[in-house]
């Protein structure tokens, strides 16, 4: 029987009550009484010197307030970068300032250069459209090969090259990789593009800056994952304004992925003008210009190597790796490519050497920062994709392969400074296996060669590294923030319970899972817990949302929480019930006194705490309500294994996914439905990656593919109903819940296995392919197979 | 500026507007009924669908001024009275049919749309007919469960939750 209440039990999500009648409060649904609007008028060319801004006509316009220059933010400082790297040579990575507008040069297409404040939105984009602009194009660098190119033009220019870091891992590991290399029976080589992605959560970015004069507070309203992150960056490093007097809030938001961690010169802006102006100033991002605005992801270009000893043991890893910034140091850019990639490059896998080299590359084109999975999934994508083409040059099973080379033994220190904690890789590709039925494939690769169509079969495993901790480790590898979370669990006098968590829900469903631990730890009904997250005013300082983090990290923080709530509690039972505290058990909502049959509910305990008539004073402070900062030890390893099998069809390369398996391992689950939901929502997100998904730059910087009539999204009828297993559970062993994170190992562990199916299905018709680069849209598979 | 008139979620509903204020802008900035939403400019997501005159329309693909004495119909027209969710509401919320929720309200305009026209929709037509609605949360598999669900077909064999 599943359970109906607690950890592991699936209820209803209480969220969905507002979102499904329209009642929400998404931000762009908040508009304060006197608002302003902003529009910006941004770059249309990659690269130029702005010679002059003439806004004497726009600011004459019907409606015009003010507009802003990058004259007006000379005093203000750098949108701020949050990670460090540094390079093989132990120098630290160059590091470009990012002004709020542009000073002097714009460096992408959507680099914002003014900004017109107006009484309407759309008399702010009028008079913007009246602004006359002096602009000298100058040469944009794209290609990342080029930009490193002696003589290349600098997308900096106080900067040596375009060159941000060139970053060795291990770098000490270096001649032993060689020499493994040397005396290895069998290499195998492959070079691959990890094409570039626009995070496009379903709602645009939006900010709105609020100011109070009397008070001198400010307010920012924004679509974050992370208002914590966002106060802190905006707050210290851009505008001097300290954190008491700003508060920042993430009502509901729409999706993120990742690109809505960032902190962005829009937020900046409106905060500033907003003060500048004593109106609250908006700005909603529309679709276009969120392609042109928003972080991008991936975007690698990468030669992999594997080296195998005559029993097909893997004995050593090569990779070479150029990853593109775009044109500014997004918020976590650096560690994207380096601590978040080259930490995952062992996989599953037993390999005992591994050199791992990154070039970080500045371009005129969109910053790049992490999209879901950010890093791992191109880890996973190069390491899985050359195993199987390791197994097609040797001639076999690359299940198998896979199979022999698996770490069996936890914990299990790679090669790569990580320590995996738990595993079990043979679980999850033997639940694989049967899901998948991969028995029948013959049989269904039969009816479609009688349809005229090409059927594939594709696998591979993935590992993945969640909730990034600890702190002083990420402290030492560059980071300029903590990586901890907070949760404070307030108890009210009648016994229902408020958590004030510092993670974020833009989509996961914190407001239905959170509650789920409490009521299990304390034995109530999940609907005496109430969730607040999202406003600084309202929560402990947290980290926020990414990286799979919220239930390893900010779940925890509440386990730890609640458990000094009960310990309390215990107390005050005991001395309610006369007893000692060590006898005290708590049990479905009620303390006893063990062995005996005395007893007194948990409201009762938590009425004395708030009227403490009868209450030991001089022992304990009255008052229920406790906090706890978590910080983990290590990160939470998922993995899994899936399975795709698509059919191509011949006569015009189109790959339809015919099926889909993932068996995942997440250790503990709180909440099986919507776990399977984050999985569904990442495998469409990596099949949009492997078949449909890139954003297209050409030669002159200019992104030819920024809305959704070109950039083409996965759509319901390009993907099937998932089979999705989470059965396989070793428990994190280094948190008290034992779960691991969820939300990226869909779009991590998928495309892989759609590039694979595809290779596989050309191959079984004899066509000599073991490569194309993604998305395998229909003219690239056309043509690989007629090339 | 230009009056126009028409009634919404069945109560007269009236405004000034520009002759370029698109429909979804009236309802949002002028009515207040914010649960339509807005997630491109090029008529692709359909996070705007609302019903005018019975048939599901992208709000942000017509004039305000073109809606002049139509019924129309949103999000916030959906649940009955006391709030009890409708029959479509109710399956996306058992099913796990949305995440973020963004996308959400689209989705059960475009859903309802579908029924009346084909009650009992296969899997196949319901993802055709979902061609204008984007969702980046769900991956899609959990909304067309909860439309086949809705229609009254059986589901509990689809794999998964
Ligand atoms: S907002 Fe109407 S289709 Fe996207
Ligand atoms: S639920 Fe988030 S876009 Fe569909």
């Amino acid at each position: 029987m599943p359970k109906d209440h607690g950890i592991g039990a699936s209820p209803k999500r209480r969220e969905d009550i507002r979102f499904l009648s329209g009642t929400g409060n998404y931000t762009d649904d908040i508009n304060l009484r006197g608002q302003a609007y902003v529009h910006f008028l941004r770059s249309d060319v990659a690269h130029g010197k702005i010679n002059g801004i003439n806004t004497e006509a726009a600011a004459g316009m019907p409606g015009v307030l003010r507009i802003f220059t990058g004259a007006d933010f000379e005093g203000v400082g750098s949108i701020p970068c949050g990670w460090q790297i540094t390079d093989k040579h132990g120098q630290p990575m160059q590091e470009p300032a990012h002004p709020v507008l542009a000073q002097g040069k714009v460096r992408h297409v959507g680099d914002p250069i003014a900004a017109v404040v107006a009484e309407s939105a759309a008399q702010a984009r009028d008079a913007a459209e009246a602004i006359e602009l002096d602009i000298e194009e100058l040469p944009a660098v794209v290609n990342m090969k080029a930009a490193l190119e002696e003589g290349a033009t600098k997308v900096h220019d106080d900067l040596t090259s375009n060159l941000c870091y060139d970053w060795g891992f291990v770098e000490e590991n270096k001649p032993a990789v060689e020499e493994a290399f040397q005396k290895a029976a069998h290499v195998t080589t492959l070079e691959l593009v990890n094409n570039r992605l626009v995070a496009n959560p379903m709602e645009p970015r939006v900010a709105v800056g609020d100011f109070n004069r009397a008070s001198g507070d400010s307010t920012l309203y924004t679509t974050s994952q992370n208002p914590h992150v966002i106060r802190l960056l905006m707050g210290a490093f851009v505008l001097g304004i300290p954190e008491h007097k700003l508060r920042v809030v993430a009502p509901d938001v729409g999706g993120g992925f990742g690109t809505k961690i960032f902190h962005y010169a829009e937020e900046a802006f409106c905060t500033f003008a907003a003060k500048a102006l004593n109106r609250p100033v908006k700005w909603t991002s529309s679709r276009s210009e969120a392609f042109i605005s928003d972080a991008h992801g991936r975007d690698h270009v990468t030669k992999i190597e594997l080296a195998l000893d005559s029993d097909n043991n893997f004995i050593a890893l090569r990779t070479d790796t150029m990853a593109n910034m775009g044109a500014y140091l997004s918020t976590f850019a650096p560690s994207v490519p380096t601590w978040l990639h080259g930490t995952l490059m062992a996989g599953n896998y037993k390999t005992p050497l591994i050199y791992v080299n990154v070039k970080a590359v500045f371009t005129n084109t969109v910053p790049v920062d992490a999209y879901r999975g950010a890093g791992r999934p191109e880890a996973t994508y190069q390491l899985e994709r050359v195993i199987d083409k390791a197994a097609r040059e040797l001639g076999v099973d690359p299940i198998a392969l896979r199979r022999q080379n698996f770490i069996t033994e936890f914990p299990y220190a790679t090669p790569v400074a990580v320590e995996y904690d738990t595993g079990d890789y043979h679980a999850t590709m033997d639940k694989l296996e049967e899901m998948a039925d991969f028995k029948g494939f013959a049989k269904r690769r039969e009816a479609s060669a009688a349809k005229g169509k090409l059927r594939g079969l594709g696998m591979n495993c993935y590992i993945e590294a969640c909730g990034i901790a600890p702190s002083n480790l990420v402290g030492q590898l560059g980071a300029r923030a903590g990586l901890y979370e907070s949760a404070t669990v307030r108890v009210n006098a009648t016994g229902g319970l408020v958590v004030m968590t510092g993670s974020h829900s833009h989509g996961q469903g914190h407001e239905t899972s959170f509650p789920q631990v409490i009521a299990e730890m304390i034995g109530i009904d999940e609907s005496m817990v109430e969730i607040v997250h999202g406003d600084t005013a309202r929560t402990p300082m947290g980290m926020g949302t990414y990286g799979s983090r919220s239930l390893a990290v900010g779940g925890s923080a509440m386990f730890r929480a609640t458990e000094k709530i009960i310990a309390k509690a215990k107390k005050i039972a005991a001395h309610l019930m006369e007893a000692a505290d060590a006898d005290i058990e708590l049990k479905d909502g009620a303390f006893s006194v063990a062995g005996t049959d005395k007893s007194v509910a948990w409201g009762d305990v938590c009425l004395a705490a708030y009227v403490p008539h009868n209450y030991p004073l001089e022992e304990i402070e009255p008052g229920l309500e406790e906090t706890a900062f978590y910080d983990p030890s290590n990160f939470t390893y998922p993995s899994g294994a899936y399975a795709c099998e698509v059919e191509v069809d011949p006569e015009t390369g189109k790959v339809t996914i015919e099926r889909f398996s993932a068996a995942d391992d997440f250790g503990n689950v709180v909440n099986p439905m919507i776990v399977e939901g984050q999985v569904h929502g990442g495998l469409a997100q990596g099949i949009g990656q492997a078949l449909l998904e890139g954003a297209v730059y050409d030669e002159n910087g200019q992104l030819l593919n920024a809305s959704y009539m070109d950039y083409a999204m996965p759509r319901a009828s390009d993907v099937p109903f998932y089979q999705v297993d989470h059965s396989c559970a070793t428990p994190c062993t280094h948190n008290p819940l034992g779960v691991k994170g969820c939300g990226e190992a869909g779009a991590i562990g998928s495309p892989p296995a759609v590039v694979n199916a595809v290779i596989d299905a050309l191959q079984s018709a004899g066509r000599d392919v073991t490569h194309i680069d993604m998305p395998l849209s229909p003219s690239r598979v056309w043509q690989a197979m007629h090339g | 500026m230009t009056q126009v008139s028409m009634t919404v979620n069945g109560v007269a509903a009236s405004g000034d507007v520009e002759g370029r204020t698109l429909l979804v802008s009236f309802l949002r900035d002028q009515l207040e009924l914010t649960g339509t939403h807005v997630g491109c400019d090029t008529s692709q997501c359909g996070a705007c669908v609302v019903h005018v005159n019975g048939e599901a329309v992208k709000s942000c693909t017509m004039l305000a001024l073109e809606a002049e004495g139509a019924e129309v119909s949103t999000i916030e027209g959906q649940a009955a009275p006391d709030g009890t969710l409708n029959t479509i509401q109710q399956a996306f919320q058992d099913h796990h049919g949305l995440q973020c929720g963004f996308c959400t309200p689209g989705m059960v305009m475009s859903a309802a749309a579908l029924l009346k026209e084909n009650p009992k929709p296969s899997e196949a037509e319901i993802r055709d007919y979902l061609e204008g609605n984007i969702c980046r949360c769900t991956g899609y598999h959990n909304i067309v469960k909860a439309i086949m669900a809705a229609s009254g077909q059986d589901v509990s064999a689809i794999a998964a939750e």
